[in-house]
């Protein structure tokens, strides 16, 4: 279990909103820009990194239970979809790394990902 | 209890805030996370395809004293082929679908997953009516 405080410690991350939820611990994290494999893929208690930027990323991330949501690549969303993320508590974090160097950072931090063999 | 939610055509902004308002609801409800998360799931991704498939419908939730029962209807084109849809990453769905993150062909699969029960009643050139239906506990 990682603290999310440690997610954005590891990421080097700019905590944009949700500050006061960093405390809450994952175990997984799910890497995608296509929220149909992340809503068919992620668990509970799981980040989801992503490089997308609409509002969908957010509506995702809340039915699915997301703890977090990271943009990669410091590609940051209009203000609207930021907006979204806060109403429903969902914090937000801003990484200048790639995709592919976020999931690795998280990966040697303790976390895994939500693998399809996992699947019910 | 009912609860009805309209899905706007081609309103890629608005998509899934029937299932957001829902899972919202069933919080207040009590129900545990993890049958509202399975819910919220499944009536999102209908959202979805109710959206981006269907041309827009409608969305009836009926939450019961045994079961909540989730049904996605559309006057779209239906589905000619329910077998190939129900594989997972067979998908219609066009490239800007695709771009905006959807289309990858497990919605109807992870409905399916995520449910205790799903019925898919489809005509072609009719509409689809996709029905979840969740057991509650005890």
């Amino acid at each position: 279990m990682v603290t999310l405080k440690k997610v954005a410690e590891v990421l080097e991350a700019q905590v944009v909103s949700g500050q006061e939820g960093l405390g809450r611990t994952v175990k997984q994290a799910c890497g995608s820009d296509m929220m149909s494999d992340v809503l068919a893929y992620a668990k509970e208690d799981f980040v989801l990194l992503t490089g997308l930027l609409n509002i969908q990323v957010v509506r995702t991330a809340d039915v699915s239970d997301a703890a977090a949501l990271i943009f990669v690549r410091d590609k940051h969303p209009e203000q609207e979809v930021l907006l979204a993320a806060k109403d429903k508590g969902i914090p937000v974090l801003y990484t200048r790394y790639t995709m592919f160097e976020a999931c690795g950072r998280l990966y040697e931090l303790g976390l895994r990902g939500c693998s399809a063999k996992d699947r019910k | 209890m009912e609860e009805i939610y309209t899905v706007i055509p081609d309103d890629f902004e608005r998509a899934g805030a029937a299932s957001t308002s829902l899972k919202d609801l069933l919080k207040k409800l009590g129900l545990s996370p993890e049958l509202i998360r399975r819910i919220a799931i499944g009536t999102y991704e209908g959202e979805m395809n109710c959206l981006i498939h269907g041309g827009g419908g409608r969305i009836r939730a009926e939450i019961g004293p045994q079961d909540i029962r989730v049904s996605i209807e559309d006057h779209g084109p239906g589905i000619p082929d329910v077998q190939k849809a129900m594989q997972e990453g067979w998908s219609t769905a066009s490239a800007k679908i695709r771009a905006m993150g959807f289309g990858a062909g497990m919605g109807l699969p992870n409905m399916k997953k995520v449910s205790d029960e799903m019925q898919i009643d489809t005509q072609v050139g009719k509409g689809t009516r996709v029905t979840l239906v969740f057991h509650l506990p005890g």
